[in-house]
């Protein structure tokens, strides 16, 4: 879908580089999550796929066409980063405006209801929480019934219940074949609801792949204990151990063999309690790839 | 696809507002009746042989509907601070449905303006036949085009904080120099009749016994419509960031 994509904006104190190259191809169905930090490039990047912006560089293909094609069609549905809604409209007659302007839309009512608006669809649109405002949003981008859907932080004003409402819809769009591309930097969210994760930084994809592989390519695990009174730089030095870090008497040991760290722990330290060993989060993969992609732009794999 | 929702829900949404009411269709009628109603018994107006409230009418339709088609920029700038022109953008929505919108819209608001004001001039005892209303009324509307163009290139280019004093100005400026509140001579008279509201008041002067536009006339609006035409179009089709 994206081939070398490059976008630099003229900043004022130079060019910005908010995209050096991208080479993403994304199957139809699956669900992909676009995770980074600020200023990663994530939102740049949906706004090339959506041809709100051109690349200075590379090229684009939705569903097969250009950006503005695969728009024109109805064939994608987007919820942006940012907006408010227009003012003046009820919910239903707001998300009826949205219809009108698609080919195939989905029916009104059965869009309300699976966003969770049936209540409010009679409230005018300025008069709604901040959570029914991005359901609204939802409804917008779901309402053409598109193949593709892109959505850029679509869970922020989001309360709990809002979220798993939300992710439940989500699932309910995949499994009806639809491809979904979501940016996010709720961890937790990439590794629930996602197939794969694409994790950007500098403008560069430093990751791209099953979750469960990204996790596992750290390889790393950590082990986390009550031990007083051990200097770090002692508990560093046991084998299987990359680095130690203390909190008051709380240890944790960043360990490249947990299995090797524990039995020297244990024998070296058997005062040790409260025993964690935790494979590495989503978001631990996360910091390591991304914390020193300017100096290795190659780790993508 | 239902081409002309848009401009449905579109219209729906603006006469809905009701600051909107007050502002730009109350603020005319209270200037008319403030100037117009002590004098309504002026039917010889340094002696032209019009009527004190006819001229006044005819002033006030210009400069109220040069008005309505501007405040397209508003609802634009609004639309576009809002992030709603992003969201359109990526819909199937045509540029031409969208600007149909826009000045459907526009002109909406224009007709209502000018109903509102041939109503309270009837109020003070303006009376003219029919034909004349006619005429008037089909040459303003002609006259609006340029305007409609203007206010979307403004909405397109400025921002909400900046469409307000930037539409005031101009339309003030415009009317000064067109001689909708008085009659302009000399330097400023050759200056008006290059402007596009210049024609838009001699437009409501055919109700004045005036006798409409003449080639210059017609070449100076065409002109200003192709002109504000491309540049609301660039305009629309370059503002794709993020406000």
């Amino acid at each position: 879908m994206l081939r070398g994509l490059v976008k630099s904006w003229r900043g004022s104190a130079g060019p910005v580089h908010a995209v050096r190259g991208i080479d993403v191809t994304i199957a139809r169905g699956e669900t992909v999550a676009l995770l980074g930090p600020n200023g990663a490039g994530k939102s740049t990047t949906i706004d090339i796929i959506l041809g709100l912006a051109r690349p200075d560089d590379g090229g684009v293909e939705v569903l097969g066409r250009t950006p503005a094609q695969a728009v024109a069609a109805g064939l994608v549905g987007a919820m942006l980063q940012t907006g408010q809604l227009i003012r003046n409209l009820s919910v239903r007659e707001l998300v009826a405006m949205a219809a009108s302007l698609y080919p195939r839309p989905m029916a009104v009512d059965e869009v309300l209801e699976l966003v969770g608006l049936t209540d409010v669809a009679k409230q005018r649109t300025q008069k709604l929480s901040g959570g029914e405002t991005q359901r609204v949003r939802f409804a917008v981008a779901l309402i053409g019934d598109p193949e593709l859907m892109i959505l850029d932080e679509p869970t922020v004003a989001m309360d709990v219940e809002g979220r798993r409402a939300f992710w439940l819809a989500m699932r309910r769009l995949a499994a009806e074949g639809r491809t979904l591309l979501f940016a996010t930097h709720y961890l937790e969210e990439a590794d629930a609801n996602s197939d794969r994760a694409i994790l950007m930084a500098h403008g560069n994809v430093v990751a791209d792949g099953p979750t469960t592989e990204i996790k596992g390519r750290v390889g790393t695990r950590t082990i986390r204990a009550t031990l007083p009174a051990v200097a770090p730089a002692e508990l560093a030095a046991l084998p299987g151990v990359e680095s130690a870090d203390r909190h008051g008497d709380a240890i944790a040991l960043v360990c490249s063999d947990s299995d090797l760290a524990i039995r020297a722990l244990l024998a070296g330290h058997p005062q040790v309690r409260d025993i964690e060993i935790a494979g590495a989060g989503l978001e631990d993969a996360f910091l390591r790839l991304t914390g020193d992609s300017t100096d290795e732009p190659g780790i993508a794999g | 696809m239902k081409p002309l929702a848009y401009t449905r829900f579109e219209l729906l949404r603006t006469f809905r507002e009701r600051r909107l009411f007050i502002f730009a269709f109350g603020f005319p009628l209270i200037l008319y009746y403030v100037i117009a109603a002590p004098n309504r018994n002026v039917h010889n107006l340094d002696g032209t042989g019009i009527s004190l409230p006819l001229y006044y009418m005819t002033g006030l339709a210009s400069f109220g509907t040069m008005m309505s088609m501007m405040s397209a920029g508003f609802r634009i700038a609004g639309e576009r601070q809002a992030g709603w022109t992003r969201q359109l953008r990526i819909t199937p929505l045509s540029t031409r449905s969208y600007l149909r919108a826009k000045v459907l819209t526009a002109y909406a608001m224009a007709a209502v303006s000018l109903g509102l004001l041939y109503i309270a001039g009837a109020t003070l005892g303006v009376s003219l036949p029919a034909e004349t209303w006619l005429k008037m009324t089909g040459l303003i509307a002609i006259g609006l085009i340029p305007f409609a163009a203007l206010g979307i290139a403004l909405g397109h280019l400025l921002t909400v904080d900046s469409t307000g004093p930037a539409t005031g100005g101009i339309v003030s400026l415009l009317a000064i120099v067109s001689g909708t509140w008085f009659p302009v001579h000399g330097f400023l008279h050759t200056i008006g009749q290059y402007v596009p509201s210049y024609w838009l008041v001699q437009a409501a002067h055919i109700s004045l016994h005036g006798s409409g536009w003449g080639t210059m006339g017609w070449l100076v609006v065409f002109g200003w419509t192709v002109v504000l035409a491309v540049v609301a179009a660039v305009a629309f089709v370059r503002d794709t960031g993020r406000a």
